[in-house]
This record gives structure tokens, C-alpha cells and sequence, in this order.
């Protein structure tokens, strides 16, 4: 097999081998497998309403997807991407209700505004999670999933507490945003186009870092000895705390456009998941940015697809997590059974 | 403070913790061999799924119960074969694994949400019972609190004392040392897993059977795994110590539940998330003693020393810096 067309091959066996899973898995929960599948495709791309959905589901993905791919770089297992959507959604409705409601700035300015202090949001809680690894020896996977659990925590106090409802606290989120603080959307449609263009602008940057800037070349240096990249000087805690902030910046953005863009209001677990479920596209892209678009734009026709199951079958949509893990287990299978040429181990030994 | 209270809070904080010692004594088993299991949180919330549907299905809770410990070893044998058989990251299999579980758990679960269900009831045992203090927090109360504490003394009787225990730890401790002296090394560190995976399985089956019973969407042990991983840590990898840190932390949730009454105006939610801030900051003191820095000036500084909480031992050698390969 060439090295070339290997991860295609590979793709395609674990794409096939998934699709027996999980139709298996169906069957075993008691559903007609193929109605299940027709189901989940149906609600992702079967019109154009659909379409605008899952590139709608896609924003988070890919914005999340590109923040991993730079902590990942540096080494670390940056598990708190849902707590830093979620504190960049909080930190967006809190400029918003500051300098928007109160008319301290005009409308646009203070739209735009709310998504850089999504940014802030994000890059602080993220920043927690470096600090606490680089000079508290605290494992990221840790402090990550605790500070999930916290900016969840905050979000619900918020939402029930300061910023709740006039006269009742509800559950289905803050009062909705007045239609002039919103992020412009497409005619109306339920999905973004600035969400989209700041993701699709976010993911280019964040590719001309990796690969085209010396902090790139560092991150790799940092990935792969921290200790020969120390003693090159080049610092590899400031460079894991810059890639987490990077990283934090792009997860709160996210959330920013999730408040701004789609909700016009923090809801509780605002988060929706998109963080975990960046982790497995990052992981089934093996960490490699070409491939990471498709993963998070399948993911996307997955989760959009999966709303229609309670309806239509009376299914749990977690079905769409099942897939995505099966998928990414598959993988990991067939990269071990077929190990690439030189060209396919560029993400590294998963 | 009446006794009846204290009692009471004794009572609570033994049951809180039961599923927490399962899990962290089957995690602690599996790291003694050298293999991280991460997928613990996903393996308790879908044995926890697993077994509340075989013991309706069976209307028998105990059955319930072994099906939640096969559920979890099942699933800590697919990291086996990925991670020792395949050479994938044990860290990347066992992070897809706790999503992939959380799923499952709540897509195969769909049936079996918000239906009456059997439990393991309560137990009592004549006699025993009647001591004071202890008596009604022991004796006359779910049969969970005696299955954890007697989990903790086999457990450490099997690693501290017996054969196979000292093997356990020897390829844990050296992996390449153990094989020159001819251990099968990967057949110890699967069975291990297989170990400690079905003690996970057996904490989600005291959560959905006992602690929290029925299934649900949520079911209340999210999370719990992730503590349960820390709480390993925690306790130095050594059994004894691994159960008296599920406590600690098992009393911080009860305290969140009885303060809540004591201060209405903060929000429950918040006292559901207490024990994870607590875990960051346990782990900060935990690594802080281990810190070059920290040694140096408690030199200097005796008293910082005396402060700062004593923490037992590493980590088994074979998972030294295993956390920080990346995937």
C-alpha cells in the first residue's frame, strides 16, 4: 500500500467498519437500522433549511477544532474547551447587557465588542488551565474537566441568579437580546454568515501559525522535547501558555457566536457539546489540519442529523456520539493494522 | 450537635462515597500494573446504565449489579486490546471511550428512563445495629456501605500482600525489569485492567441501583469518574488512603447538600460543582509538596512544611509522566 493513498484506505475502512457498527448497535437498541440512517442523513442535508443548520453546527466545530489543533501542538490535552465556550458566552452577554443594552455604545460596535470579550473569556479560563499545569504541576485533563464543571456552574448561576428573567428564574435562559445586538444573520435563516466568516478566517490563521511562523515551529519543538526545548531557549512554558491562550481565545469566540449569533441569550449548557465533540474530529483528522474541515463539517451533518431522531423514531440524538466514537475507535484500529509510510505518520503516534 | 445528627452525617457520607471507593480502588489496581484507564467516568455511567436495565429486565438487583461489573470490564477490554495489543495512546482510547460510554450509555438507555426499577434496598443487620454511633451507620443502613469498605481491605490485602499483588505492582513499578524476569507482562497489565474496569462497572451499578437510583437523562454520577481519577492521585496509589480520599471528598457533597438548607440563597447547582474546584486545588497541594521549589523552602521555612498536608508516595514508575505523552 503507498503511504499516499493510504489514509484514504483507511478512511474509507473505518467509515465502512463504523457504519456495521453502529448499525449493529441500532438494531441491538431495538430500531430499524437503515430508517435510523436515512433519518440522520435526511436532517443534515436533506434541504437547504438543513444545510444552513449544520453550517450552523459547523462554526463552533471548526472554531473549536482549530483551537485544539494548537494546544495539541504544544503537547496538551486541552479537555476544557467546553468551559471556555461556555465563559466566552458568558463574558458576550456580559458586554452585551453592559455597553449594548444600556446604549453606553451604538449597536455594531457594541456587537463587535461582545465577541472580543468572548475572546477574553475563553483565553482567561484557558489560561487557569496552563497556569495550574505549567506552575502548579496540575494535569491539564484535570483542571480542564474541573473548570468545565465550574463554568457550567457559573452559567446556571447567572441564569437562574443575576441575570434572570424579570419576576421568574427559568431554565430556558436569560431574557432574548433586542434584535439590534445580534450578529447580522443570513436573511433571517437560523445560521450566522459572520460566524461562518470568523471561523473560516479563524481556522487560516490558526493554519498559517502552525505551519508558516517560527511560534509554529517552536510549538513542534516543544511537542516533541521539552527538554532540548528548553535548553534551545525556547521557553516551552511561555509557548504552552500562549498556545492555550490562543486556544482559549478561539473557544471563547465560539461561545461568542453562540450568544450573538444563535441563542440571543445565555442558555444552560450553552456549550451544546461542540467542545467533546471538536476533540474526537481533531482526533479523527489525527491532529491534521486538512483533513480536520471534513471531520468537523461530517460531525456537523452528524449532530444536526441526530435532532430528527426523537421526532421521527423516538431515538436518543446521542446516537450522533456513538458514531463519531465508533468512527474514531475504528480509526485508531486501522491505523495500527495498516501503519502508514512516511506521509502518514505526520499526526503522530495516537 | 445531636448524636442522632452526626449519625446521620456519618451514614450519609459512607453511602456518598461507596461507588467513589469501588471506582477509585479498581483504578488504583489498574495504575499499580501501568495502564491509566480514562474512560472510568464513561465506564460507571454506562454500567451504571447497564445495570439498572438487567436488574428490571431480572428483577433481581443483584444480577443487576454483576451485569454492571461485566459492563465495565467489557469496556476496560476494548482498551486493553487497543492500548496494549494495538499500541494505541491509552490516554486518547480512554478519552474516546468516556464519551463514546456517555452516549451509549444514554442512547441505549432511552427505554429504561424515568421507569421504576428495583434496588439494593437497605440491610439490617440484628445486634450490630444497635451500637452507637457506628451501629446504625454501618449496620442498619444499604448494603453498599460493607461492599466498599470490605472492597478496601481485599483490595489492599490482594496488592500488599499477596503473589499476584506483588506482580501487579512489580510490572507496574518496571515493565521491562518484570519481563527479563519473566513475567508476561502484557497479560498482567489486560488482567489488571480487566480488574479495575470491573470495579468501575460495580461503582456505576451502586449509583443506578442504591445511591441515585434509576436511569435518567441526566442520571447524577456524571462526573464522578473524573473525581474518582483524581482521588487515585490523591491517595498516593496506595488502597487504604485511595478509600480515606473518596471520603474526604464524598463529605464535601454531603456538606454541599447540608449547608444548602443552612443557606438557601446560593443556588444548588453550585454545591454540585463544590467537588471539583476542591479536586484542582487538592491536586495543586498534592504536586505542590513534590515541587523542587517548595522542597527548597520548606527548608528554609520548616513551619510551610508542617502546613502543607503530608501526601503519600509517586506514582508507579510505568505511569510517570505517561499523562504528559500526549496523544
Amino acid at each position: 500500500m503507498t503511504g499516499r493513498a493510504s489514509p484514504f484506505v483507511r478512511a474509507g475502512f473505518s467509515l465502512a467498519l463504523a457504519v456495521v457498527v453502529t448499525l449493529a448497535i441500532v438494531a441491538a437498541a431495538g430500531a430499524p437500522p437503515f430508517e435510523t440512517l436515512a433519518v440522520m442523513a435526511e436532517g443534515g442535508l436533506g434541504s437547504g433549511q438543513a444545510w444552513l443548520r449544520t453550517l450552523s453546527a459547523l462554526v463552533p466545530l471548526l472554531l473549536c477544532g482549530a483551537a485544539l489543533c494548537v494546544t495539541f501542538a504544544a503537547n496538551l490535552w486541552n479537555i476544557g474547551v467546553e468551559g471556555q465556550i461556555t465563559m466566552g458566552s458568558v463574558f458576550c452577554l456580559w458586554f452585551l447587557r453592559v455597553a449594548g443594552l444600556s446604549g453606553l455604545l451604538p449597536a455594531p460596535l457594541a456587537v463587535a465588542g461582545s465577541l472580543v470579550a468572548a475572546m477574553v473569556g475563553g483565553l482567561v479560563w484557558a489560561l487557569l488551565s496552563g497556569v495550574l499545569r505549567t506552575h502548579g504541576r496540575v494535569h491539564e485533563i484535570f483542571s480542564g474537566l474541573g473548570l468545565n464543571f465550574v463554568a457550567m456552574g457559573v452559567s446556571l448561576w447567572l441564569i437562574l441568579g443575576f441575570w434572570k428573567r424579570p419576576g421568574m428564574a427559568s431554565m430556558s435562559g436569560t431574557e432574548p437580546l433586542p434584535a439590534e445586538l445580534w450578529l447580522p444573520a443570513l436573511g433571517g435563516r437560523p445560521m450566522s454568515l459572520w460566524g461562518l466568516i470568523l471561523a473560516v478566517a479563524a481556522f487560516g490563521l490558526v493554519a498559517f501559525v502552525l505551519n508558516r511562523t517560527f511560534f509554529g515551529l517552536a510549538l513542534s519543538a516543544v511537542r516533541q522535547n521539552v527538554v532540548a526545548a528548553e535548553r534551545l531557549g525556547l521557553r516551552p512554558k511561555r509557548r504552552m501558555l500562549a498556545a492555550m491562550a490562543l486556544g482559549g481565545a478561539l473557544a471563547g469566540l465560539a461561545g461568542g457566536i453562540l450568544v450573538a449569533g444563535l441563542y440571543h441569550r445565555l442558555i444552560p449548557s450553552i456549550s451544546g457539546n461542540y467542545g467533546y465533540t471538536a476533540i474526537m474530529a481533531v482526533l479523527l483528522a489525527s491532529g491534521s489540519l486538512r483533513f480536520l474541515p471534513l471531520a468537523c463539517l461530517f460531525f456537523a451533518v452528524l449532530t444536526v442529523g441526530s435532532i430528527q431522531l426523537p421526532l421521527a423514531l423516538s431515538l436518543d440524538s446521542s446516537l450522533a456520539g456513538v458514531v463519531q466514537g465508533v468512527l474514531v475507535l475504528t480509526l485508531f484500529a486501522a491505523r495500527r493494522l495498516w501503519p502508514a509510510g512516511n506521509t502518514g505518520a505526520k499526526g503522530g503516534g495516537a | 450537635m445531636s448524636l442522632e445528627y452526626l449519625t446521620a452525617l456519618i451514614a450519609a457520607v459512607l453511602f456518598a462515597a461507596a461507588p467513589l471507593i469501588l471506582a477509585a480502588l479498581g483504578e488504583t489496581i489498574s495504575e499499580r500494573a501501568g495502564v491509566i484507564n480514562l474512560s472510568l467516568d464513561g465506564t460507571i455511567l454506562f454500567a451504571a446504565m447497564a445495570a439498572f436495565a438487567a436488574a428490571r429486565i431480572t428483577g433481581n438487583p443483584w444480577l443487576g449489579l454483576a451485569a454492571g461489573g461485566l459492563a465495565g470490564a467489557g469496556i476496560a477490554a476494548i482498551l486493553g486490546v487497543f492500548g496494549l495489543l494495538l499500541g494505541a495512546s491509552e490516554l486518547a482510547v480512554g478519552f474516546v471511550l468516556t464519551l463514546f460510554c456517555r452516549e451509549l450509555a444514554y442512547f441505549m438507555g432511552h427505554t429504561q428512563a424515568r421507569q421504576p426499577g428495583p434496588d439494593l434496598g437497605a440491610l439490617q443487620l440484628p445486634g450490630l445495629s444497635d451500637i452507637p454511633l457506628i451501629g446504625p451507620a454501618l449496620f442498619r443502613q444499604s448494603p453498599v456501605v460493607l461492599i466498599s469498605l470490605a472492597a478496601v481491605g481485599l483490595v489492599w490485602f490482594f496488592l500488599m500482600r499477596t503473589r499476584p499483588g506483588l506482580v501487579v505492582r512489580a510490572v507496574g513499578e518496571s515493565p521491562l525489569a518484570a519481563g527479563t524476569r519473566g513475567i508476561a507482562v502484557k497479560r498482567v497489565q489486560f488482567l489488571a485492567c480487566l480488574a479495575g474496569g470491573a470495579l468501575g462497572g460495580l461503582a456505576g451499578g451502586l449509583y443506578s441501583l442504591s445511591v441515585k437510583p434509576g436511569w435518567g437523562h441526566p442520571q447524577g454520577c456524571e462526573g464522578a469518574g473524573w473525581i474518582a481519577l483524581a482521588i487515585v492521585i490523591f491517595g498516593g496509589w496506595k488502597p487504604v488512603r485511595v478509600a480515606l480520599g473518596a471520603l474526604f471528598f464524598a463529605s464535601i457533597q454531603v456538606a454541599g447538600i447540608a449547608l444548602q438548607d443552612v443557606l438557601p440563597g446560593l443556588s444548588g447547582t453550585l454545591f454540585q460543582i463544590a467537588p471539583f474546584p476542591v479536586m484542582i486545588l487538592t491536586l495543586l497541594v498534592v504536586n505542590l509538596r513534590r515541587s523542587a521549589a517548595f522542597r527548597e523552602a520548606a527548608r528554609r521555612v520548616p513551619l510551610l512544611g508542617r502546613l502543607v498536608p503530608r501526601t503519600a508516595g509517586g506514582a508507579p514508575g510505568a505511569i510517570v509522566g505517561a499523562l504528559d505523552k500526549g496523544f
